[in-house]
């Protein structure tokens, strides 16, 4: 019987995202961004130096400008620290990609016609689901943070089953399946498995930059380069790890449960 | 090897019995790891005792691919020797038991031989099912994982059942191993600690203390006084939060709906707290080798603030659960762990301490800020679900307690210095840190500035161990508390 009241005395505690932004962020470091100002001069050497600050190889230098590859990035924030007239870190938590390219910052060259087609592809698959989302989580060789801050989206901050999304247990009735981890080979049989037995339409939603890139341990003899290249991943999620609403916002872009205005944000970050 | 604390070098044929004579009453096994060095390969067993840590080493010559088994002397080294054996292809002569633990490859495979220097292709584990024999009749096998209902780890237990308990459970963490100890080898000192906070993930602090308290040791640096504090106040809140999520599977598994909501809440105002400490939701980031990043973003009065409210609410909804009967029958009695077996198999953290083990390193090898404030450790006797739980409430307030202290410190400091800078060293030394899930344990190998070897024994690889152990009486429903009461993380057990 205390329990009863337990619950009540704190009020309502429940972020009201997506449908408002959410004034958690300011002081979390969501992702990192290649600022527009000081881009632009550096010499072979000096661009080189800059390069080799990143530990996983995600800065990139191209047509005098520098790259950042999010889905490399384990936001560790040496290249931000060392060179903060350059990178700078960025509390926006919406940093969820639908391909693999896109997790390239900035982006210059949009390409408004394959993204739409991909967008309406997406949505096509989906429409059947409504607003009934059952999500299957699989772990593919993560460092265990992942799996804390998808389990997050159940406490009643996030309350995830206000927005018509819940946990299932089986595949057999998944629509969503949330993968993590950098790949590791003992997970690649299970993970298609694991898709296999989902009903079609399904969706891969990839949690963390481990899943895009394998992050530090990319290519060793038991970790392959993240899973994109194992199943077919409908967004990326980058993050080491991403917040949890950094991942309700990548199931929310999968599914197309978006408020506009939160696409169009996300489209042009600049 | 130097490793600051006593060395003990035997034959190859000595090891075992020499092994087994070190560990007297008082002592206990704290892993047994192989080292490649020119032509030979070491195999070092870690005696742990208050107050230091004892190296048994022997020595492997090129081409010898077989030792006698520790393990048939002293049953603590079974997993390090299935490890071994799995990593290195070395087969322990005598092992009861030397299934693949970590990497299953075809017979005659290249093996990953961390630290040798050898170039590594990509392996294929076997995909095949592992032989899973059953020791009686009428058993039959229930796999279950990798891939279990809710959000966890992948892992496997193979259960062996007559039908509702469980004699045997197969513990199979490889599926997730990503050849964490081959990703070190290389690396700079600054890249290694990175790779440090994600062997587990959960207990990000406590490996970066572990990894950067072996190479300080090496260096001979020490951080500044400030940034051991700043230390221990991230990886006390790291143990709130683990407690926390052990309490909360327990709830959930209870069926204890507004204790889960609770409960979640407050280890996710933790988690905004690390936050707004240092940017990162798990410290990332934080501990450097010679000290840390820099101060926290949050001044005393805040986080003083922050903390109060959470133990407050904490307290108040601990007290109702622990007096809730339908939640405590769950506990009381289930998996019990008897002294017998936690202290000749050296069980760390909270499953040791519930078991009535009081060794905590904190207090028996401080390190750190640990080394100057008040602690008092705590330790239960009954062994079961319910004494691991009540080990986690005694530790939380503790860690409130410690958090308080280190403000108090941290105040009176006039920091400007938050590391030490550390040159281009060579050495090996250990280091270790109580992560929630007990003693983390690196061992760290540099030439130059650059890693050559580096093994991190987690506390789940060593207390996953004894899952099977933990199932005397207990049915299939017991299981999900068995298991939340071990507090477990799977990317620490696998690699």
């Amino acid at each position: 019987m205390p329990w009863i009241t337990r619950g009540l005395r704190e009020g309502i505690v429940t972020s009201h995202y997506p449908h408002r932004p959410d004034d958690y962020g300011p002081t979390f470091r969501a992702a990192v961004s290649v600022r527009d100002d000081g881009a632009a001069e550096h010499d072979e050497s000096g661009a080189a130096s800059i390069i080799g600050l990143c530990p996983t190889g995600a800065i990139q230098a191209a047509k005098g400008r520098f790259l950042l590859d999010r889905g490399a990035c384990i936001t560790c924030g040496r290249c931000v620290d060392s060179r903060p007239d350059l990178f700078s870190f960025d509390a926006d938590v919406e940093v969820a990609e639908f391909r693999r390219d896109l997790l390239v910052v900035p982006r210059h060259e949009e390409q408004p016609n394959d993204l739409a087609s991909l967008r309406e592809d997406l949505a096509r698959r989906v429409r059947a689901l409504r607003r009934s989302i059952h999500v299957r989580h699989i772990d593919c060789g993560s460092d265990g943070s992942e799996e804390w801050e998808i389990a997050a989206l159940t406490n009643p901050i996030y309350d995830m089953q206000r927005l018509g999304i819940y946990f299932t247990a089986s595949p057999r009735h998944a629509d969503v399946l949330l993968v993590t981890g950098s790949g590791a080979a003992g997970m690649l049989a299970p993970l298609r498995r694991t898709f296999d037995a989902m009903p079609a339409p399904k969706l891969i939603v990839a949690v963390g930059s481990d899943t895009a890139s394998g992050g530090l341990l990319a290519g060793n003899y038991a970790t392959r380069g993240g899973i994109a290249d194992e199943a077919p991943v409908d967004v990326f999620v980058p993050g080491s790890p991403p917040s949890p609403f950094a991942i309700l916002h990548g199931i929310l872009l999968a599914i197309g449960l978006l408020p506009v205005r939160d696409i169009a944000a996300t489209r042009n970050p600049a | 090897m130097t490793m600051n604390d006593a060395t003990i070098g035997v034959e190859v044929e000595q090891f075992a019995i020499e092994v087994a004579r070190a560990l007297v009453p008082g002592r206990r096994l704290a892993g047994l790891f192989a080292v490649p060095a020119v032509r030979e390969l070491h195999l070092i067993a870690v005696v742990a005792e208050e107050g230091r840590l004892i190296a048994v080493t022997t020595a492997l010559p090129e081409g010898t691919m077989s030792y006698p088994s520790v393990t048939v002397l002293v049953p603590g080294a079974d997993w390090y020797e299935r490890e071994i054996h799995d990593l290195f292809g070395i087969e322990a002569i005598g092992h009861p038991d030397l299934d693949p633990l970590v990497l299953p490859l075809p017979a005659g495979s290249n093996r990953p031989r961390p630290g040798s220097g050898d170039e590594i292709a990509r392996l294929t584990p076997s995909s095949e099912p592992l032989p899973a024999l059953v020791s009686g009749e009428g058993m039959f096998t229930i796999p279950y994982g990798p891939v279990r209902s809710g959000v966890f780890e992948a892992i496997e237990y193979v259960t062996e059942t007559p039908g509702e308990d469980f004699p045997r459970i197969q513990t199979r963490p490889h599926y997730k191993h990503r050849g964490v100890e081959i990703g070190f080898v290389g690396r700079s000192l600054e890249d290694g600690v990175l790779l440090a906070e994600r062997v587990e993930g959960v207990a990000t602090i406590a490996h970066a203390v572990a990894y950067c308290e072996a190479i300080e040791k090496i260096s001979g640096t020490e951080p500044p006084a400030a940034a051991d504090y700043v230390r221990v106040l991230h990886a006390e809140l790291e143990r709130i939060v683990n407690h926390l999520d052990s309490m909360i599977r327990h709830a959930e598994a209870a069926g204890q709906s507004v204790a889960y909501s609770r409960l979640t809440l407050h280890k996710e105002r933790l988690m905004r707290l690390r936050a707004r400490l240092c940017g990162s939701r798990f410290g990332r980031s934080v501990v450097i080798p010679g000290g840390v990043s820099g101060a926290p973003f949050i001044g005393r009065a805040e986080i003083l603030a922050a903390v109060d409210r959470t133990e407050r609410d904490l307290r108040s909804d601990l007290k109702l659960l622990m007096a809730t009967p339908s939640f405590l029958d769950r506990l009381r009695g289930t998996g019990v762990l008897p002294f017998s077996i936690v202290s000749a198999r050296g069980a760390l953290g909270p499953l040791g301490r519930g078991s009535g083990m009081e060794e905590d390193v904190r207090r028996s090898r401080p390190y750190g800020g640990y080394r100057s404030i008040g602690f008092a450790p705590t330790s239960r006797d009954d062994g079961d679900a319910l004494a691991r739980q009540l080990v986690r409430n005694d530790e939380t307030w503790e860690a409130f307690h410690l958090i308080r202290q280190v403000l108090d410190e941290l105040g009176d400091l006039e920091a400007t210095e938050w590391s030490t800078p550390i040159g281009p060293v060579s050495g090996e030394a250990f280091g270790w840190a109580e992560a929630p899930q007990g003693e983390v344990l690196y061992l760290v190998h540099v030439e130059d500035g650059v890693l050559v070897r580096v093994k991190p024994r987690s506390a789940s690889f060593h207390n996953l161990a004894l899952f099977t152990a933990a199932f005397p009486r207990d049915i299939t429903t017991d299981f999900a508390f068995i298991e939340a009461s071990f507090g477990i993380s799977a990317a620490g057990a696998a690699g």
